[in-house]
């Protein structure tokens, strides 16, 4: 095993192998490692077809982009080494220590790190949570949509966003029965295309509702509903709306907090967006945090979709590419121009606007550091 | 056994090969490969441990391996995480009680 490496890139999802490919075209000497044994981070589950424009692949199903970035990757012989944890960033140029399958220790010396380590997702808390039963909506498509086994026959979920109405979407696609979608916000919290699918398939929409209570079976192992209410403007429940609603499982679809636990070993600094999901890397305009040559890319740079972790992954490819000295200025700022269109042709709309604003105020908050640290 | 056998977009389901696991005493088909966490909801089984403080039937959150709630005694292994964890003819898997125990060798 090589030890002396230009570029190692942690995680193989979308944005980590977005990141191998723009930086190996370039000639740089890239090794891509996943704790799964399989690549492709959540994209195998996500079956429906995505969003944007045509540069984007809209049309086009997430599973689908998985198999084109995992031949692209293959093209280009770029190593990417699987059931392996990256669990040690050291100081001072000491390397980055690797296992692979619990057993065999490696330290690597990368000249650039990117980090892709994605996200991770959010829990609720009310009576009856942990019960069997009450489980993450992502848990859900990875059951149902990747390893075909059914989750329950009367699924509730909680949340409306889009993986709330995807997710309950997908149940459906296999067969299952979604009793309601629960929503605390008086509007639902996803794009229309996908709130009419499941309308149109007759699923109960309750906004302005909240889940009290999780009710469980004789044995507990399981459950047999839940108990939601309606709340008032300060999301408080409402006496007497209480109603009971059947279901053998419950879908948690409350968002996504970004996987920082390396960023955070490499000691980079962050700042708070509750809007990507709390705790982020500051990062400048090419996804290099406040250490030198630790790139940040995808969700653990800020929960987004699949779509704009691809094109953070190509941006952070590139600029390691460009520090490395693969290629010229002109060429770099060329390419990176051009994802930065795409990236901001992601980021219009009512939802992608707000999430434009966030990245700019990361950057902003990073140009801020910069000038404090004297870095330039 | 109960799993999505036909799908409007993933098409049909490939059978792969099936073998045998035991769990709690009892033996379950299974697929070669697949997460152990998937053959148990194949075959029903919704309880993966017990927890420590409470005692209480705890099962899966995340699915992929981040969350440790579906852990399991595996071969004799405590703490192992079903949902990453690949399914091998004639393994012996077990409820786990709170922290579970290493086996006496």
């Amino acid at each position: 095993m090589k030890k002396d490496i230009e570029i190692l890139i942690i995680g193989a999802g979308p944005a980590g192998l977005s990141a191998a490919i723009e930086a190996a075209k370039y000639g740089a000497d890239v090794l891509v490692v996943d704790e799964n044994s399989k690549p492709g981070g959540q994209l195998f589950k996500q079956i429906h077809k995505f969003f944007g424009s045509r540069r984007h692949q809209a049309g086009v199903r997430g599973m689908d982009i998985g198999t084109q970035l995992l031949e692209d990757v293959k093209k280009l012989g770029v190593e990417v080494m699987l059931d392996t944890v990256a669990y040690g960033i050291y100081p001072n140029g000491e390397g980055v220590a690797l296992a692979v399958k619990g057993e065999t220790g490696y330290i690597v010396h990368p000249k650039k790190i990117i980090m892709a380590t994605g996200a991770s997702e959010n829990p609720l808390a009310f009576p009856g949570w942990t019960l069997p039963g009450v489980v993450g909506a992502g848990a859900i498509q990875t059951m149902i949509n990747v390893h075909r086994v059914p989750v329950g026959q009367k699924v509730l979920m909680i949340g409306s966003g889009n993986v709330g109405l995807i997710v309950t979407y997908q149940l459906l696609q296999s067969g299952a029965n979604v009793v309601g979608i629960v929503e605390a916000a008086p509007k639902i919290g996803g794009y229309g295309v996908h709130s009419a699918k499941v309308r149109r398939a007759g699923v109960p929409i309750y906004t302005g509702h909240t889940v009290l209570e999780a009710i469980p079976n004789e044995d507990m192992s399981g459950i047999k509903g839940a108990i939601i209410a309606k709340v008032d403007e300060r999301f408080q429940p409402i006496k007497g709306t209480e109603q009971f609603v059947e279901a053998d499982c419950i879908g948690i679809a409350v968002g996504l907090t970004p996987d920082i636990g390396l960023p955070s070993m490499a000691g980079v600094t962050f700042t708070n967006i509750g809007r990507l999901g709390g705790t982020v890397p500051l990062h400048d305009r090419d996804l290099m945090t406040t250490e030198d040559g630790v790139y940040v890319a995808g969700d653990s740079a800020g929960v987004e979709e699949a779509s704009s972790a691809i094109e953070e992954g190509k941006l952070a490819g590139i600029a390691a590419a460009e520090a490395l000295g693969k290629i010229d200025k002109e060429t770099a700022a060329e390419a990176k121009a051009n994802v930065w269109n795409s990236l901001n042709q992601l980021r219009t709309g009512p939802f992608g606007a707000v999430r434009a604003e966030c990245k700019e105020e990361i950057i902003r908050q990073m140009e801020e550091w910069k000038v404090k640290n004297h870095v330039d | 056994m109960s799993r999505i056998e036909n799908h409007v977009i993933l098409g049909d389901l490939d059978q792969g090969k099936q073998v045998w696991i035991t769990v709690d005493g009892k033996k379950y088909p299974a697929k070669e490969g697949e997460p152990i966490l998937s053959a148990l909801l194949a075959n029903g089984i919704k309880v993966q441990n017990i927890s420590v403080k409470k005692h209480e039937p705890r099962g899966y959150f995340c699915g992929i391996g981040r969350c440790t709630n579906c852990v399991m005694t595996v071969n004799g292994d405590p703490n192992v995480r079903t949902c990453i964890t690949p399914v091998e003819d004639g393994m012996v898997v077990e409820t786990q009680d709170g922290l579970g125990k290493w086996e006496e060798p």
